[in-house]
């Protein structure tokens, strides 16, 4: 079964063995096993990477099930990272795993990724995909970007042999404000499918070289009209001028000062001192699970309720995965420069997974 | 001149292209750039001004500010998204 395992594959002219062997011989990390981590991470492996990294950090939620086609029913509440390895390894016993059950942070960024030849972006929050561009142009690494909102995609291969950046797109981090993340504003179940596939076509273009992989295009993709248009881009020298990380991505994932791990929260639950805990959560959401001595100001009843926080004391805030409660510390922190304020990472999901 | 829409720019004009006539582009307040295209839009559509990284693409290149932009051509608003 060995022999001719990869035989559809290998018997391509433009193909063969020998991109064969690359695969076998590339270690690719994957940032996220979520809507596009789960094509890519299927694909790859199906395919004969020899080496797959997988970042992830979160427990599956029904809310997933729609667009993240791995996960079962079965694997409610269960991490991600598990069910996943699970899966792989049955998929393809050849493989090997590097598994890292963590957020990426600028803490971690560099030493995980220095461990691999391509990264593949599929993150869901602005922080972690600027930090992986950093990273990648400052350990000199290909990492190919995919990204979704509602019906539509975008995908480029950036830092492809000193090609142009995500930075050259898109200079500047945006407020979280500005764009909604698709837990807020919706997609399509098969869109994260569509863009992760090709995601996974465009790492294996980067580790054999066949074809040309997309670097210094953007492709943007609208489901709704099946149209796909690239937009080409140049280099802008001046971000390959990363000397370091910046000291925070203005995230959760990245501002560690600022965060409280679920571990850290349940120590001072216990301690029973009655922590100042806002659950900004709806009240749906809070009504049908909350921690013990918690209080709830849904997000976008914040303004309004601002009276009922007590900016004298610590306050530490929690939702469902951590970024709607990031959402609330940066208008808190606004509101009150002198606040003590902590973001409890990974939310209930995490405390839930962890904890109990 | 059409203007195609990416992201949340559809939201925010609620379609998905915007056409702009030639009589707006001639007429006083002449747009002959990029950095005065995005003027004018956030002009007519002020929530535009709350994105501070938003590519612009003209006939399909990517296009910094001072890039001289005529009638006929066709621009796209790309602001990143951020969803996996």
């Amino acid at each position: 079964m060995q022999n001719n395992r990869y035989e559809r594959q290998t018997r391509l002219k433009e193909f063969g063995p020998e991109a064969q062997e690359k695969l076998s011989k590339a270690s690719v990390l994957v940032v996220g096993a979520g809507g596009l981590g789960i094509p890519i991470l299927l694909y790859l492996n199906a395919m004969g990477v020899g080496t797959l990294g997988i970042i992830e950090s979160d427990t599956v939620e029904i809310t997933n099930l729609q667009r993240q086609v791995l996960y079962t029913e079965k694997d409610l509440g269960r991490p991600k990272l598990e069910v996943v390895s699970e899966r792989l390894q049955a998929q393809n016993s050849q493989t090997s795993f590097k598994l890292f059950d963590t957020f990426l942070t600028r803490d971690n960024a560099l030493e995980i990724i220095s461990e691999f030849d391509v990264v593949i972006d599929g993150s869901d929050n602005f922080p972690t995909r600027y930090l992986i561009n950093d990273a990648c142009v400052l350990l000199k690494k290909p990492f190919v970007s995919g990204a979704i909102q509602g019906f539509e995609g975008q995908l480029s291969v950036f830092n492809y042999n000193n090609g142009p950046t995500y930075r050259c797109l898109f200079p500047s981090i945006p407020s979280p404000e500005e764009i909604p993340n698709c837990n807020e504003n919706g997609v399509l179940g098969v869109v994260p499918g569509i863009i992760g596939n090709l995601q996974a076509l465009e790492a294996v273009k980067v580790i054999t070289g066949i074809g040309a992989p997309l670097s210094g295009t953007l492709l943007l993709f609208d489901g709704l009209q099946n149209r796909y248009q690239k937009i080409n881009f140049s280099l802008q020298p001046e971000n390959l001028n990363i000397k370091t990380l910046q000291s925070s991505y203005g995230g959760q994932y990245c501002d560690l000062g600022t965060t409280k791990s679920v571990e850290e929260l349940q120590l001072l639950l216990e301690k029973g001192k009655g922590i100042q805990l806002i659950d900004v959560r709806t009240e749906a959401e809070f009504e049908e699970f909350s921690l013990p001595t918690a209080f709830n100001i849904p997000l976008n009843e914040l303004e309004t309720r601002m009276a009922e926080i007590d900016f004298k004391k610590p306050i530490y805030l929690i939702c469902q995965s951590g970024i709607r409660s990031e959402k609330a510390l940066l208008r808190l922190q606004e509101e009150n420069k002198e606040a003590i304020l902590y973001n409890v990472l990974g939310g209930v999901n995490k405390f839930l997974s962890s904890c109990l | 001149m059409t203007i195609l829409l990416f992201g949340i720019t559809k939201d925010i004009i609620g379609s998905d292209t915007l056409a702009i006539s030639d009589a707006t582009l001639n007429g006083t307040g002449k747009i002959q750039t990029v950095r005065e295209l995005k003027t004018h839009l956030i002009k007519m559509y002020p929530d535009l001004k709350s994105l501070s990284t938003l590519a612009v693409a003209v006939n399909n290149s990517y296009a910094k500010d001072d890039k001289i932009i005529n009638n006929f051509d066709e621009i796209a608003l790309i602001p990143p998204v951020s969803g996996g």
